[in-house]
């Protein structure tokens, strides 16, 4: 009961420091004629996906730490380069305003950045700022509309399904109705014949006969074995090639860990937590220290988050079941494939922001890696290491410059 | 080969002709590995219903794998990604300067720090280091009496020990490490009775002696005139990776470089030094101090009693050092003070003070003091010392009076040692407090006056151990970590201001130093008198010899397999120490390479195999220390003889045959070339300083339109290589034949040790061997070698060949003969010339090893890991996977393999370059071959590169020494060698080679392979 009232008006404060915050925000935003560089806010996209989306919104809500939005506003920007570089000193310093924010948030420090160099922060800051002018011009107009389109769009595809389902049950329906006519058919005939020849076998007894003849006929028989061998060939040889291949592969793990609403719903980015992806070969399961920076926070007490904290008392890492596995004799790099290639996650791992439980989407097969090596472009643009390849390729009348190209398809460019 | 009359061999069996070299040659491969029994039906099937039953059960169950992530991630540690860090080696004296790789923090590869001003590059032992840290032998934890105990007791017990003792003595072997040497100041102020006494198993004391206790740095580089005494500069004696370094920059020669050095050694045995001479003279040990004495004659022109020995180049040794004065060097391996005292005169005259011989840069690598150490051992047996620290050293099994030690320590009141393992000495001593790894410790060193560096730790503890400095800080109740005062040592007394991160980042602090042209002085008189006492010029009887190898050293490693299986750069020899002599030697005494014999030298006995050594000096016979190991683990107990008990003796041996036959594991003739004969090609420096192209084979094939070259006529499509195109050139006038480039690669590519045995079978599976060809001018008299050897000329062929080295590694062929025959595709070409190996294809067919004209493929013909007791080497263990690198596959049983060319290095500096979006940088990416070796041969990267080492030195060498292998077969290697130049007078070039060459100027030489660029 207390709790709730204690909710009750924390909702009330906050209602009333975000309409606060709306009113300076829409007086700033009128008063800043110039919108940001629009480079400057690419970066601070970026900047801000990589590094601060996992406990900041841009907008007015609190997911770890407060919402941003309006928050050039609310401490100028001397003040915010020193609390982001490191919020610890800031703190330490005595600086009022640190002190009550650190107090308010539970005393749950924030991350410090002493790599952000200041321009950095001005091109987060730019993007923050972006991002609620863009806000303010889309919103304003629409409205609730946007809103209402997604949820028009997720309705669609459950009434789509409705309707396959409900023909489905229609064309049963059909079925049924057809046999009872056939089987009401052939009774009146039969009984028709009856009255006729009085000694005509029943159906059943002319299935049987039927059946007898047929079994008989040595052609039939041989077409019946050769059918029977080949489907179980087949089946046999398509069964081999599966040895080994893991597509949908989805354990049970360790701890239910949703990616559909870290990746999906909160839009952490793969980096965040999969730390090695863009520079190693491997892009690494997270560290419980990862997992720590936000879940020191949010949802402690869930008994699946707690499994974390017992794994760091007890000093016993968390042993995933490992998803995607290649035999030790085929090398592939993460880094060649998403930095330089600049492929998406996804198009290996298939939809991970809707996957509650993570599974094996490829067959990871070599055959599947080759196939795409021929189908894809390589991603010369800005990268001066293709410059001469894709020059040669020019003048030699190729189209496209396909990975296979280049030697994509090389033994030693995965086995040594 | 093809241009001269010499004729080269690998080893007196192909020399002779011998039926099973022949039988070998023509069979690269052993015969099966199956039983002579042979496999029946019942066996076969019932293996095969086995089989499918295994595979069908394999099929229906993958194991699950897990994926274990940190549970708090350092910041600078990527899983997958490898850090570097800067370190120190240091064993007894050898040094060198380190930067360490280590995957998920594991220590898994060594290389040279090129920070250093010293280390140029790593030899065998540092390479192998690594893989002593993990050792499955070594103590999990400290002991007490034989048995664990833990560390406080053990604390307990010792300090209650020292404080009752009244004589306390510290043995160690020479501490390069400054700090070190204060923390044992600190223990010496703590318990005052305490000596600290330091002895070298390989010791130069008569060195230090004869320069008033120190030793002085040599440098090599700016010497023209050489002379080495019994001095193996290049392989073993003090600092040899950087004498090696400095050497190769003489002999190197170039587009701006026209003059070499000139090379003398006067030696009994064929030295790694020696066979990299000009001009070489076999000479007995009873000889040595007269040789010094008639060169001091020549040189500063006394009249000193040499004996009247005549020495076949002595004069000629004598005549270059004066017209080089200033620039010559004359270095010895004696440890007679009266030997290094003439040495130094010599040098004196020569004016190598200040130039080659610098006094004011000693350096610390042996500190040795022989007379405190041999008081020690009276006092020890008197009974006078109470309390003895063995400070990581195993004087009982290394020292000449071990014996005497090993009775005695017993009934020493309080024994400790640091050693890793419960070795000779340690295993008598009450207390273990096992030191850790130098890659798990914090230590530093000062290997020169002036030179510092930092060693740090890689990785944490392994086993229970502690470091022996923080021991003996902790015994003195000294309330500091080693670490803490490392730090405060070096900020009070080194950095002046330099930041500590920064120098512990460099691993390196070079405070510098000046060049000091002092000399030091010594009783000439004195020096004489003793030598003519000591020395004879016609001794009769066999005299003995020891020395130490290249790759096993003094043995401290013994148990690593891989030295073990390090083939030495001379005999080829793995896995034993051998009685080694000359063909001469053995004839007189009726023995032939094998035999066992029993050597009797002052009352002590060895029994092993006889070694033919061409080159070795007559009536002398010489086994190697290091060997006869007792208590150092599986790879080296038993392994050989033990000889330290005979170091520094001159004494005759008596030798018996036993009638007995025990082979050596020699690959010297493992792979042969079978008749070619533009394998090797060599000149003399007169003849190609009048013409670049001296020694080379031109090539030429007669066809119906006259002489062509082989690419003119080939019937290959070559490859195209349009990006990068891989290549190597090796410099045999650079090449030593030290072998680190062996074991750095075996390092690199998870290469199996297969153990002796296999060794036999010819079926070791090193990727890079260095062919080391004995050559001798025979041939003149219209004789060969057969008929020579017939009429027993085979002494002569033998006495004193010279010796070319010569590594070798897939060639990477444009036109790959192996390529062609594989009947799954398994080995193919990359577009960047690489011949690939693809493992997981191979079926095991062995014609690609059959067709491969190089003989550089090598077959998995066991499982060499997991094997049990079959191949018991650190494959075998979970703790000797460790040193495993990740990036390359460890191959299974039936597949063949070879030099990849360090693709992994490759494919990881091209995802560099790319990830920067940039190309790669023209030296960037290296091989573990070329990054090792200490006198830069090996110039790798990419010929299409025109800013590259490689590219420029091919197009200033492709009109000159660049010469491929074979090339009359046409297959396009990517490895090009550059022909030997011997500074020696040499007979001109046959004349009707010169008209070839000049009738072949025009004619394009050109390789298709350089088409493309």
């Amino acid at each position: 009961m207390i709790t709730k009232t204690v909710k009750a008006i924390n909702y009330f404060a906050k209602a009333t420091v975000l309409l606060a915050l709306l009113a300076m925000n829409s007086g700033a935003g009128f008063a800043q004629s110039a919108a940001p560089d629009p480079a400057m806010v690419e970066k601070g996209k970026e900047l801000f996906t990589n590094n601060c989306a996992a406990c900041h919104a841009v907008t007015d809500e609190i997911v770890v730490g407060p919402g941003l939005k309006g928050i050039d506003a609310r401490r100028d920007e001397a003040w915010l380069i020193k609390w982001i570089k490191n919020n610890v000193a800031v703190i330490e310093s005595g600086d009022a305003y640190a002190v009550a924010l650190y107090n308010k948030y539970n005393k749950a420090a924030m991350n410090i950045f002493p790599s952000f160099k200041d321009d950095d922060i001005r091109s987060i800051l730019a993007y923050v700022k972006d991002t609620e002018i863009k806000a303010a011009v889309v919103v304003a107009p629409v409205g609730g509309g946007g809103g209402g389109g997604q949820a028009s769009g997720g309705e669609s595809s459950g009434l789509f399904n409705y309707i396959v389902m409900g023909m489905l049950a229609l064309m049963s329906l059909v079925l049924l109705a057809l046999l009872s006519m056939v089987n009401t058919l052939s009774k009146t005939v039969g009984g028709a014949g009856n009255l006729a020849t009085d000694n005509l076998p029943s159906f059943g007894e002319r299935f049987k006969t039927g059946i007898e003849a047929l079994s008989g006929n040595p052609a039939f028989k041989s077409a019946a074995w050769l059918f029977f061998l080949l489907v179980v060939g087949k089946a046999t040889i398509d069964g081999s090639y599966a040895i080994g291949i893991h597509q949908g592969y989805a354990p049970t793990q360790p701890i239910e860990f949703s990616h559909k609403l870290h990746a999906g719903e909160y839009k952490i980015n793969c980096n965040y937590c999969h730390t090695g992806v863009y520079k190693g070969k491997g892009a690494n399961i997270p560290a419980a220290n990862i997992c720590m920076n936000c879940h020191n926070a949010i949802k402690k007490e869930s008994p699946e988050i707690q499994k974390i904290y017992k794994a760091i008392e007890t000093d016993q890492p968390i042993e995933w079941v490992r998803v995607h596995n290649l035999p030790d004799l085929a090398y592939f790099n993460h880094a060649q494939h998403t930095n330089v290639g600049g492929i998406q996650c996804q198009q290996c791992h298939g939809e991970v922001e809707k996957m509650e439980v993570i599974q094996q989407r490829s067959s990871l097969t070599m055959g599947w890696c080759i196939d795409c090596h021929r189908k894809t472009n390589v991603n010369a643009k800005d990268n001066a290491y293709y410059d001469k390849l894709v020059e040669l390729h020019k003048a030699e009348g190729g189209k496209e410059l396909k990975v296979a190209n280049i030697g994509g398809l090389e033994c030693s460019k995965c086995h040594y | 080969m093809e241009n001269t009359t010499k004729r080269y061999w690998k080893g007196l069996e192909e020399l002779r002709n011998d039926s099973e070299f022949v039988k070998y040659a023509n069979k690269e491969f052993p015969d099966s590995p199956v039983d002579s029994e042979g496999t029946y039906r019942r066996d076969f099937l019932k293996t095969l219903g086995f089989g499918i039953a295994a595979v069908s059960l394999a099929a229906c169950e993958t194991p699950i794998r897990k994926a274990v992530p940190y549970l708090n991630k350092p910041e600078d540690i990527e899983a997958t990604i490898a850090n570097w860090y800067a370190s120190t080696y240091t064993d007894g004296g050898e040094y060198a300067s380190v930067l360490v790789k280590t995957r998920e923090g594991r220590p898994i590869k060594l290389e040279v720090n090129k920070l250093s001003s010293i280390s140029k590059g790593l030899g065998v032992r540092a390479h192998a280091s690594v893989l002593s840290l993990y050792d499955n032998e070594k103590l999990k934890g400290p002991q007490v009496t034989g048995k664990s105990a833990a560390w406080e007791t053990l604390d307990k017990d010792v300090m209650a020990g020292l404080a009752k003792s009244s004589n306390v003595r510290i043995i160690s072997g020479s501490i390069l490490s400054p700090s070190t040497k204060a923390v044992i100041a600190g223990f010496k102020a703590k318990y005052p009775s305490t000596q600290h006494i330091s002895y070298d198993a390989n010791s130069v004391s008569g060195l230090a002696q004869a320069n008033g206790g120190i030793v002085p740095s040599y440098d090599f580089s700016k010497a023209n005139a050489i002379v080495g005494l019994s001095c193996d500069f290049l392989g073993t004696w003090l600092a040899p990776d950087a004498f090696s370094s400095q050497w190769a920059k003489g002999r190197k020669l170039g587009k701006d470089k026209k003059e070499m050095s000139q090379h003398f050694q006067f030696e009994s045995i064929l030295s790694l030094t020696g066979s990299n001479a000009d001009y070489r003279t076999p000479i007995k040990p009873s000889q040595e101090g007269l040789v010094v004495a008639s060169l001091y004659n020549k040189i500063v022109g006394g009249s000193l009693n040499d004996g009247g020995i005549k020495v076949e180049n002595l004069d000629k040794a004598a005549k270059k050092l004066l017209a080089n004065k200033g620039a010559a060097l004359v270095v010895s391996g004696s440890n007679d003070p009266a030997i290094q005292v003439l040495v130094n005169e010599i040098n004196k005259a020569l004016g190598s003070y200040g130039t080659t011989i610098d006094m004011g840069t000693p350096v610390n690598y042996r500190q040795g003091n022989d007379l405190a150490m041999n008081t020690f051992i009276d006092e020890l047996k008197a009974g006078k010392i109470d309390a003895v620290i063995f400070y990581n050293t195993n004087p009982v099994y290394n020292h000449t009076r071990g014996e005497e030690i090993a009775a005695a320590l017993p009934k020493v009141n309080l024994s400790v040692a640091f050693n890793e393992r419960a070795d000779e000495t340690a295993s008598l001593c009450k207390f273990i407090a096992p030191d850790s790894h130098y890659l798990e410790s914090w230590n530093d060193a000062e290997p020169k006056r002036g030179s510092l560096s930092l060693c740090q730790p890689t990785i944490s503890t392994i086993f229970n151990t502690r470091q022996a400095q923080d021991s003996l800080l902790k015994w003195s109740e000294a309330n500091v970590a080693y670490a803490d005062l490392l730090q405060s040592n070096w900020t009070a007394n080194y950095l002046k201001g330099k930041s500590w991160t920064q120098v512990l980042h460099d691993g390196v602090h070079e405070m510098g130093s000046s060049v000091s042209s002092a000399t030091p002085s010594g009783d000439v008189a004195a020096a004489a008198a003793s030598i003519a006492k000591n020395y004879k010029a016609n001794n009769s009887g066999i005299e003995f010899i020891t020395y130490e190898k290249v790759g096993i050293g003094t043995g401290s490693q013994a148990n690593n397999p891989w030295l073990q299986e390090f083939p030495d750069p001379i005999s080829k020899a793995c896995w034993d120490n051998y009685a080694a002599m000359s063909q001469a030697t053995a004839t007189s005494l009726k023995l032939k390479s094998f035999d066992v014999v029993k050597v009797a030298v002052k009352g002590k006995e060895f029994e092993l195999p006889v070694l033919i050594q061409p080159g070795q000096a007559n009536d002398t016979v010489a086994i190697a220390i290091g060997y006869g190991r007792t208590k150092a683990g599986k790879s080296a107990d038993g392994v050989g003889v033990n000889v330290f008990p005979l170091v520094g003796t001159m004494a005759t041996a008596t030798i018996t045959a036993t009638g007995e036959e025990n082979k050596i594991g020699q690959t010297q003739t493992h792979e042969t070339v079978m008749g070619r004969t533009a394998v090797l090609q060599e000149s003399v420096l007169a003849n190609w300083q009048k013409n670049p192209k001296a020694g080379k084979h031109i090539v030429e094939i007669e066809t119906s339109e006259g002489p062509k070259t082989p690419t003119e006529i080939t019937l290959w499509n070559g490859h195209e290589r349009k990006n990068h195109a891989w290549g190597m050139v090796i410099d045999l006038n650079a090449c030593n034949g030290c072998g680190a480039c062996v074991v750095s690669c075996q390092a690199e590519n998870n290469i199996a040790v297969v153990g002796r045995k296999e060794v036999i079978m010819r079926r070791e599976m090193h990727w890079m061997r260095i062919d080391r060809y004995y050559s001798t001018d025979i041939d003149t008299d219209g004789m060969s070698a057969l008929d020579r050897a017939l009429e027993g000329g085979l002494e002569v062929a033998s006495a004193n060949p010279e010796v070319t080295f010569q590594p070798l590694m897939c060639q990477h062929c444009n036109n790959a003969p192996c390529e062609t025959v594989c009947p799954v595709l398994a080995t193919t070409h990359s577009s960047e010339g690489l011949n690939q190996m693809t493992y997981n294809r191979c079926i095991g067919t062995r014609y690609c090893a059959n067709n491969c004209p190089y003989k550089v493929r090598r077959f998995n013909w066991f499982k060499y890991f997991d094997e049990g007791d079959k191949f018991d080497f650190h494959f075998n263990n979970d703790l000797g996977k460790m040193v495993i690198n990740p990036d390359v596959t460890v191959r299974s049983r039936g597949v063949m393999e070879k030099c990849s060319m360090c693709v992994q290095r490759i494919q990881a500096g091209k995802l560099e370059a790319k990830k920067e979006r940039r190309r790669p940088g023209s030296n960037e990416i290296q091989t573990a071959c070329s990054q090792s070796c200490p006198t830069g041969a090996i110039t790798f990267g990419d010929m299409n590169d025109q800013t590259s080492d490689i590219a420029q030195l091919i197009s200033h060498e492709k009109d000159g020494r660049l010469f491929y292998m074979l090339e009359e077969i046409n297959v396009l290697p990517s490895v090009s060698y550059l022909t030997k130049i011997r500074n020696k007078d040499g007979k001109a070039e046959v004349a009707h080679a010169g008209h070839k060459e000049e009738h072949k100027h025009e004619e394009k030489v050109e390789h298709e392979g350089h088409k493309a660029e």
